[in-house]
């Protein structure tokens, strides 16, 4: 069993889908009922976010570049 | 960083909208199913479907577990809970589906000891504080539930506790896909993968989609932007005449899925040679019970479960509904007859059904024009 926080509230959550130590203090996980199904990659959250963001200032660039005509 | 706020910014939606609307075009219709029910709730929940042009259309999927249990498990269930000395319990979304004979929740008012539970794990410790009673789970869902239920099984037998079982409804995804992609009325471009199922099964199983069925896939999170990525993702395989899967939960889904899950469901369960789908037919190995190692906490072989097949009420038209062919407002019970107060159908009852978000996020509205 590991320790959740969610909102605030502490709950105890089985963690036996992983090997003993694989969840670890200060991870953010995905939790379903009661169980622990997956921690979550701060790594790949901000490479989503970041080429999505490029997404974005490409378009501004293509943009300005139609405003060239 | 929460993962949550961040997926919802107003200024990044735009820009992935605008993106959509660009590789959309204007030249054809695109039909692209989301197979997840707690993705069809998020598309009505977050209004998605007014930021997508008007030729990308969703279509709903039969991935919401309430909706797809025919209402013959549902009485089996409820027989069950008839017998002396038993407590059934389940899940709450499970309380006001109606069988035959009347939802659980009606069940209960009449006498019968029927309790809601958050995990299975709940219902096991019941029974190890109720060793006079019985204690029946009333297991429902996909890929994402049923390693919880075989971890509660295993520790079921560490712990040596003997009033226990499983009623397992459990289902697996991949052959309602296949169903529906071989169902002659249905004509679908792509779809949104499954973002909670395939932490535990990953993204390997969609492959045959792309492969044989020339269809492209993108598993999707739950936030606006990951669906809206994700359509676009399918979109842009579709305009470079491409087909594979992609993976747009990354933070989430590892491509591989979760092996400690994988290894806990093939040590408990075994496949169904063939299983009931509500709107979907008999689907051949599409569903788990229990292997005969756990027979003693498998409650289909401890208690005679009358397995009757019951049929949807002829004016309910769900079956087409779980299937996409027709839209929850089009169904002539829809908001009459069947709606969240009194449900007729499954796919009113649960937050994750077509109907409910319907109901819920486009009737209302629809109402007031």
């Amino acid at each position: 069993m590991v320790q959740v926080e969610v909102g605030g509230v502490r709950r105890h959550v089985n963690a036996g889908l992983f090997e003993p130590g694989e969840i670890g203090v200060g991870d953010w996980v995905l939790i379903h009922v009661g169980f622990v199904l997956s921690k979550v990659s701060e790594t790949e959250a901000r490479d989503q976010l970041r080429l999505l963001a490029e997404l974005g200032e490409a378009g501004a660039a293509m943009d300005e570049v139609r405003g060239y005509a | 960083m929460k993962y949550v706020d961040e997926f919802r910014d107003p200024a990044l939606i735009a820009t992935v909208a605008a993106e959509i609307k660009r590789v959309a075009g204007s030249a054809r219709h695109f039909r692209i199913m989301e197979v997840c029910g707690g993705h069809t709730h998020a598309i009505y929940r977050f209004g998605l479907r007014d930021v997508l042009p008007g030729n990308v259309e969703l279509v709903h999927g039969p991935g919401c577990p309430v909706c797809v249990l025919p209402t013959g498990r549902v009485d089996d269930g409820l027989a069950i809970a008839a017998q002396p000395d038993v407590i059934l319990t389940c899940f709450g979304d499970m309380m006001r589906v109606p069988g035959t004979v009347g939802t659980p929740l009606e069940l209960k008012a009449r006498g019968a000891d029927i309790r809601m539970v958050y995990s299975p794990l709940d219902a096991l410790k019941l029974a190890q504080k109720h060793p006079e009673k019985h204690v029946c789970f009333f297991a429902i869902g996909f890929e994402t539930t049923a390693p919880s239920t075989a971890l509660t099984v295993l520790r079921a037998r560490e712990l040596g506790v003997p009033n226990f079982s499983v009623f397992s409804n459990h289902v697996t995804i991949v052959p309602a896909i296949r169903a529906i992609l071989d169902s002659p009325d249905m004509r679908l471009d792509g779809f949104i993968g499954p973002g909670h199922v395939s932490t535990i099964t990953g993204c390997r199983p969609y492959e045959f989609i792309a492969r044989h069925y020339g269809k492209p896939v993108a598993v999707s999170g739950f936030e606006p932007l990951d669906l809206l990525e994700g359509i676009l993702l399918v979109l842009r395989q579709l305009r470079a005449g491409e087909a594979k899967v992609e993976n747009q939960y990354r933070r989430i889904v590892p491509w591989n899925g979760n092996p400690g899950a994988l290894r806990a469901l093939a040590t408990v369960f075994e496949l169904r040679p063939y299983f009931e789908w509500r709107g979907l037919g008999y689907i051949s190995q599409s569903a788990l019970k229990l292997k005969a190692d756990f027979a003693e906490w498998d409650a289909e072989t401890r208690f005679a479960v009358p397995g009757v097949r019951v049929t949807d009420p002829r004016a309910a038209q769900c079956g087409e509904v779980l299937k996409g062919v027709l839209k929850p407002h089009q169904c002539k019970l829809f908001g009459k007859e069947c709606n969240p107060e009194r449900p007729v159908g499954a796919l009113m009852v649960s937050s994750e059904g077509a109907c409910a978000a319907h109901f819920r996020y486009a009737h209302a509205e629809a109402l007031q024009v």
